[in-house]
């Protein structure tokens, strides 16, 4: 048994105790605490509030009224509360009965949307489990059909219990007849009970109601509340609820079902014959170029903020047109007119919902940190390494803006001339081998 | 918007409209979306050879006057296969398109009323065996029978599609807005009506539907075993659990992990 299996457990040394409660005993000098109040050289009485008190066995400070006497436990108590408790692991090695969840996985991870309805999916599997009118079901895998890369870690502790990776070259942008093919061949051979998609923008709208239409279900749109006999859906863009028999194929709304919290899942991978490839009508030409400043800054998906820390603008405006971002600022920078007021991030400006928010400059004033509360990436630069925004942000760089900006540009700009150069050389080849 | 020479004269559009709703009022209005499809459809007719070439298209109740609105975007008629309230659209559309063969469908997004599942484009596709665009914000060009779409794609982005003619497209809010509606000429439209036989909707029939409940707010659980953790959920800053910090750093080390950073999220283009 490893040394970390007792690690939790408390010690107690009673030769200390005895040693630290005997005054008269030659090493009770090293035992006992430390007293908080000495003579100084003048003869004043000098107090150390440092040494008042002792870290009690749950880590908290505790202050000692027994003038050092008092029973030292050496517990390692706060080790144990910093490790990851293992939750549970919920296995289903033979299921009777499949559930099949098609997530969004925007920019390969599942988002939170995804993770809601895989934690409905498996309330349906809990209840079916339970049994309809005494009769059970056996048991039921939650099983997660991932389209394209996949850059998700946690697919165990989200509920997949199995999973369908389809990664292949022809799942690469935008190809939902091909997907639907995929997805017609996991009806053929699984039957699942359900199907269950994200209805979002993301594409699990399209793919469902496509799916929908190939099948010739009737499905549930924008469902916020399901169990296995009845479905309430919004209507009516929003303002009439329709309650329904649950159909078989269900597009759920954000925050249908709690995500899995408890438990731990297998996510097996599971072997599936390639799909034969289909002669799609749409082509997609990949994503245009829009003016990052013309999206509207609740909605961008990058942006570069500037606050009281930036001297150069034109450099800043330089760094957010290199970088294809959209531009922020912090209300010091607007106050000064060093930027439009629309441009304001936080409690009086706009709450934004970038992906990655890059703050140069800004310390992090609690109405500012507001307006930035549902970005996921956080990246700062500034001089102060003690400054709130740096507490928040997932990587800061301490040091003056102006130079890490003007590095950054160097970078940006050596590698867009490196992919162009590449681009180039790539339709040279294919000149060359035509 | 490009057309060639061929394609431009013969262009069918077939726009689809819908009653749209009011969202505070609740009245009967122009639908956002389909009014949008109505704008980008007379777009398309006005670049070729001129508005005949657009349809518009709904079916329903010929005597409702929201349809008029529509109409009053310059259009000489609107074109109602005349059903009963409980009605299902799709088989009378789908029989209409048969027969007409335009060769682009213009459609919203969601309905504004009823059950609002935003269906329609995908079983008429699937009907017609036609592609389906979703969410289309623009068509850039027609030619030799491949258009060119611009799709709107969540926070404001664009992607490119070709799809060859005929296909069927749902217009998203991004699309440009619908032109102004005059009066006048909304009420001496054409109201062209059509009779085709219908099957009543029973799956529909046995729903019941009422005004939307508040949803309720999702609740913070905190599912801690102490009370010193309850307490420090309580009353924690929410913060990031700590990112990397780089201090003392050369600011080329400092720029590329940056980059680094950007680069793996995806977000430099
Ligand atoms: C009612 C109310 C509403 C408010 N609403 C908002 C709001 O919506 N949005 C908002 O942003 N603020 C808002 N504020 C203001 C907010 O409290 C702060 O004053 C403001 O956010 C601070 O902006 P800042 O971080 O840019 O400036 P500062 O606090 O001055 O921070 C500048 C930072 O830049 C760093 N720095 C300096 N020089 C450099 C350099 N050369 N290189 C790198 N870093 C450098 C400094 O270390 C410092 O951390 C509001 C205030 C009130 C009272």
């Amino acid at each position: 048994m490893s040394d970390s299996d007792y690690s939790h457990i408390l010690r107690r040394d009673p030769r200390g105790e005895r040693i630290a409660r005997n005054r008269l005993h030659p090493l009770h000098s090293t035992v006992a605490v430390q007293v908080a109040e000495t003579l100084g050289p003048s003869g004043l009485l000098r107090k150390n509030p440092h040494a008042v008190g002792f870290i009690g066995p749950n880590g908290i400070k505790r202050i000692d009224r027994l003038k050092g006497n008092a029973i030292a436990i050496t517990g390692r108590r706060n080790a144990q509360s910093s490790q990851e408790v293992l939750l549970p692991l919920h296995q289903v090695s033979e299921p009777d009965f499949t559930i099949v969840v098609v997530p969004d996985m925007v920019g390969g991870r599942l988002t939170a949307h995804d993770k809601d309805i895989l934690g409905q999916a498996h309330q349906l599997a809990r209840s079916m489990e339970a049994g309809v009118a005494g009769e059970s079901t056996g048991a039921g895998a939650v099983m997660a059909v991932v389209f394209g890369v996949s850059k998700e870690e946690s697919f165990d502790k989200a509920g997949v219990d199995r999973l369908l990776l389809l990664d292949g070259a022809e799942y690469e942008g935008y190809c939902p007849e091909q997907q639907v093919a995929a997805l017609e061949q996991v009806e053929a051979r699984l039957k699942p009970e359900y199907w269950l998609f994200p209805d979002s923008v993301h594409g699990g709208t399209d793919l469902g109601s496509r799916l929908a239409a190939r099948l010739g279900e009737r499905p549930a749109t924008q469902a916020w509340q399901m169990n296995t006999e009845t479905t309430i859906c919004r209507g009516a863009s929003g303002s009439t609820d329709i309650t329904r028999d649950t159909p078989r194929l269900l597009m759920l709304a954000q925050e249908c079902a709690n995500p899995v919290d408890e438990t731990r899942h297998e996510a097996l991978s599971i072997e599936w014959a390639p799909v034969q490839a289909v002669l799609p009508e749409l082509h997609d030409l990949g994503q245009v170029a829009v003016d990052p400043n013309a999206i509207p800054l609740a909605e961008a998906e990058f942006i570069l903020a500037a606050g009281n820390g930036i001297t150069n603008w034109e450099q800043f405006h330089a760094t957010a047109k290199a970088l294809g971002a959209t531009e922020g600022a912090s209300r010091v920078a607007v106050d000064d007119g060093n930027m439009p007021r629309f441009r304001q991030v936080g409690a009086s400006g706009t709450w934004v919902t970038a992906r990655v928010y890059l703050a140069v400059g800004i310390s992090g004033a609690i109405q500012h940190m507001q307006g930035i509360g549902q970005c996921d990436k956080v990246v700062t630069i500034n001089t102060d390494a003690g400054c709130d925004m740096v507490k928040r942000a997932d990587l800061s760089t301490i040091g003056d803006a102006e130079k890490v900006l003007d590095e950054l540009i160097n970078l940006v700009d050596t590698y867009r001339q490196q992919a162009l150069h590449n681009q180039n050389g790539e339709k040279e080849g294919a000149k060359n081998a035509a | 918007m490009q057309l060639d020479a061929n394609t431009s004269m013969d262009l069918k559009i077939v726009s689809l409209i819908s009653v749209g709703k009011h969202p505070t009022s609740g009245r009967a209005r122009r639908a956002e979306q389909d009014g949008r499809a109505v704008e980008l459809g007379l777009t398309l007719a006005e670049a070729g050879r001129g508005k005949q070439n657009l349809t518009v298209l709904h079916a329903g109740d010929s005597q409702q006057s929201a349809l008029r609105s529509y109409a009053g975007m310059g259009l000489e008629s609107v074109r109602v296969i005349q059903l009963r309230e409980s009605a299902d659209a799709v088989s009378p559309l789908t029989e209409y398109l048969r027969k007409h063969v335009p060769d682009i469908i213009l459609t919203g997004v969601r309905a504004e009323s009823g059950e609002s599942s935003g269906m329609v484009p995908y079983l008429l596709a699937e009907k017609l065996g036609w592609p389906v665009v979703p969410r289309i914000a623009n068509i850039v060009s027609i030619k030799e029978g491949v258009a060119e779409v611009l799709q709107a794609l969540p926070r404001g982005q664009r992607r490119a599609l070709t799809v060859r003619l005929p296909f069927i497209a749902s217009v998203d809010n991004a699309a440009a807005e619908p032109r102004q509606s005059a009066f006048g000429p909304a009420n001496r439209a054409l109201m062209e009506q059509q009779q085709a036989g219908s099957e009543t909707d029973t799956v529909r029939s046995e729903w019941s539907e009422l005004p939307a409940r508040k949803r309720p707010k999702r609740l913070k659980v905190v599912k801690a075993k102490t009370a010193a953790d309850r307490f420090k959920a309580a009353t924690a800053k929410p913060q990031g659990s700590g990112g990397k910090v780089l201090k003392d750093k050369t600011v080329t080390e400092q720029a590329q992990a940056i980059f680094d950073l950007l680069l793996e999220e995806g977000v430099l283009r």
